[in-house]
């Protein structure tokens, strides 16, 4: 995957290439904003990450811009903490996602995934998903696994959902409260957790392999391992 | 004007210097009317005693230079003089029986030492009473014959009346006037006063740019606006420089921290670690994620201090909201064993942070879960009230002693009892300051037992005029 980074912050430039090229993508750098802007026009990146208070430009502003110019590269905006109101006019001004720094790098790569990921699926309306042997109708909410129905709360149904969606990569569970839940908030305890193991007692417990795995420090991921 | 602004505003120390000007002022003027009434009424009262004086003695030489007659004659002479006047004579013998004068009979009443009577005599046409107020002298003269002169001072008083009634309503006016004036002064004041005390309320809630503004007369007080900002300007300069140094600590310690979560990871992953080494890296990377979290724990809290997110106030339906954070974590009480029970419902929205808000009580419910006991129980009620809303969150856990309740809300305080069970301190103190942050209150008491936890938020958060009233 080619990804643009657009960021000022030398230190923050360097570790964000060196873990993404550890991942195995090319990475370019900007390290200010009209370059950054100029960079992502003309050539074709897969991803963009791009900090919000940067030189020359700013980040909602290369973003507009380049949503405006016909450019849909799905955009992570990158935060300092006390910017007001940034998630909600980051997304607004076409960013796919938004995270606030400090972030761990596991939390910044699961987000990118996912919004390529959407960006990928979003071309044409979806009325199901499959996954392996677990099958999804988004339009009657009926689940199957393996021929079998499985029944689900609400809730539920939108967190398998969410991380159908995303199957094969890491969700964390800051992603999980803000896509299913729809609040941006810090829980004290895994109270994700329980929800999982709910779930996952409903879809893994009666069948053969397990399908929802825990990601050590970094969240969840739905995997097919047939 | 409001019953609150008119307290405020007789408390004002303008006002009660103007109070204190305007007894003096009062007791100035009550001298002055004072003055001018002993010398109008006095004199006239005086004027009259003198005439009666002079015409009495007068009669008096002129019995004894021509005896009965000759008085009767000029006192019929007198009487003729004036039809229906305000001079009055009576000669009566030594019973008191009249002889001539235009009075129907001798006063009652026991005149003074130098013969003086001041009484209500029947001066009414024969037939007819009639009470008027008089000024009589009495005068024993020679041969047991009774003299009477005086004068009808009806009038007099009725002028004497006017006077005074006139002096009251000018004294009236004046306190009027005076407190009026008072009131106006200190009202401008006060307004001055209020204008420096609203940009300190504003600083005080985080907006550390605001200046008090000038209004441009170049007077004492403006001297003391110029005083206060340069004072604000500096204390503006420091607190910048603490953040300064605040985020590049944070940002020099976040660096190297994630860094080494990163490298401990790729530790983990490389899966070259030996059985006892990957719990000793598991270990290594879940104390890094802790102080990660702490150290973002903190940058929040500080980020809610400042105010700044108010910027983003929006309309907050707390039922819905309350009801989606019981919704995520009745599984967890449920995996405890614990009865978790919500109640009552909240008309209107109020305005705030919608994530700041499932944060706090989040945090809240929380701590009330990881407190209490299994099979404890966890309440949780709305109260609508007419300008905020209460919402209780009751445990049956262990309570916080009442030595410690405000303390839990300093950063990284924990209770000895709680010291063993997960945690960083800070939970309650963003609590606080997402609670401080929508100019709401926290009210802890006890559930006997548990603890019972009260969180009042005004449905719009606009403190400072609140405040200021």
């Amino acid at each position: 995957m080619r990804i643009l980074v657009i960021e000022d912050d030398i230190d923050t430039a360097a570790y964000l290439v060196k873990g993404l090229k550890e991942y195995g993508h090319n990475v370019d750098v900007a390290h200010d904003g009209r370059d950054g802007f100029f960079m992502a026009l003309d050539q074709s990146y897969e991803a963009l990450v791009v900090d919000r208070m940067l030189p020359g430009m700013d980040g909602l502003s290369i973003i507009r811009a380049i949503r405006t110019a016909g450019n849909q590269t799905p955009s992570l905006i990158l935060s300092a903490l006390g910017e007001v109101d940034a998630r909600v006019e980051g997304l607004r001004a076409g960013g796919d996602d938004y995270l606030v720094k400090p972030f761990a790098f596991s939390e910044l790569f699961a987000r990118l995934e996912a919004i390529v990921r959407r960006n990928l699926t979003t071309t044409e309306q979806i009325t199901n998903l499959t996954v392996g042997e677990l099958e999804m109708d988004l339009l009657s909410h009926e689940v199957k696994r393996n021929h079998q129905t499985i029944d689900l709360q609400p809730r539920e149904f939108r967190l398998l959902e969410f991380l159908m969606r995303n199957s094969g990569q890491v969700v964390t569970r800051t992603m999980l409260l803000e896509n299913v839940w729809d609040y941006n908030f810090d829980p004290q305890t895994n109270v994700i957790d329980v929800h999982i193991s709910r779930l996952r007692s409903k879809i893994d417990k009666q069948f053969g392999f397990p399908m929802l795995h825990t990601v050590r420090g970094s969240g969840y991921v739905l995997r097919d391992e047939h | 004007m409001s019953f609150a602004t008119s307290t405020k505003l007789f408390k004002s120390s303008t006002f009660r210097l103007a109070l204190l000007y305007m007894a003096l002022f009062s007791v100035s003027v009550l001298l002055l009317l004072g003055f001018i009434y002993w010398s109008t009424a006095g004199y006239m009262v005086r004027q009259t005693e003198a005439t009666i004086e002079a015409e009495i003695t007068g009669l008096a030489e002129r019995y004894n230079l021509s005896g009965l007659s000759g008085l009767s004659k000029v006192i019929n002479e007198r009487l003729a003089r004036q039809n229906r006047g305000t001079a009055l004579y009576l000669l009566t013998d030594s019973e008191l029986r009249p002889i001539i004068g235009n009075l129907k009979q001798w006063p009652k009443e026991q005149p003074s030492e130098q013969g003086w009577i001041s009484s209500e005599i029947d001066l009414g046409p024969p037939g007819e009473v009639e009470q008027h107020q008089t000024l009589v002298r009495t005068f024993h003269l020679r041969g047991d014959f009774h003299l009477l002169v005086g004068r009808d001072v009806h009038d007099l008083e009725k002028i004497q009346d006017l006077i005074r009634g006139a002096l009251f309503w000018g004294l009236l006016i004046t306190l009027a006037l005076a407190l009026a004036g008072g009131a106006m002064i200190s009202r401008a004041m006060m307004h001055r006063i209020e204008t420096i005390n609203f940009t300190c309320l504003q600083i005080m809630a985080g907006d550390l740019a605001q200046r008090i503004p000038r209004t441009g007369g170049d007077d004492d007080f403006d001297r003391l606006v110029d005083m206060l900002n340069r004072m604000l300007e500096q204390i503006e300069e420091l607190m910048l420089g603490v953040k300064q140094v605040t985020n590049n600590i944070a940002h020099d310690l976040r660096t190297p921290l994630t860094r080494l979560r990163r490298r401990l990871d790729i530790l983990r992953e490389n899966g070259n670690a030996r059985g006892g080494d990957v719990e000793l890296l598991d270990q290594a990377i879940g104390e890094a994620d802790g102080l990660l979290t702490t150290f973002k724990a903190l940058l929040r809290i500080s980020e809610v201090e400042s105010g700044i997110r108010r910027g983003g106030f929006k309309d907050v339906d707390m039922t819905v909201l309350l009801q989606d954070l019981a919704e995520l974590y009745t599984p967890l009480c449920e995996e405890k064993e614990q009865a978790f029970v919500m109640e009552g419902a909240l008309s209107r929205p109020i305005i705030g942070d919608r994530d700041l808000l499932f944060q706090a009580f989040a945090n809240i419910l929380d701590n009330a879960i990881k407190y209490t006991p299994a099979s404890g129980s966890i309440r949780l009620r709305m109260h609508d009230q007419p300008d905020q809303l209460k919402i209780v969150i009751c445990d049956s856990g262990p309570g916080i002693p009442i030595a410690n309740r405000e303390k839990i809300f300093e950063r990284f305080f924990r209770l000895e009892t709680s010291r063993s069970s997960p945690g960083n301190g800070l939970g309650l103190s963003l609590v606080a300051a997402i609670v401080n942050l929508h100019h709401g209150r926290i009210d802890l008491t006890d559930n006997r037992p548990g603890l019972n936890l009260a969180v009042t938020l005004p449905r719009h958060p606009e403190p400072l005029k609140e405040r200021l009233v």
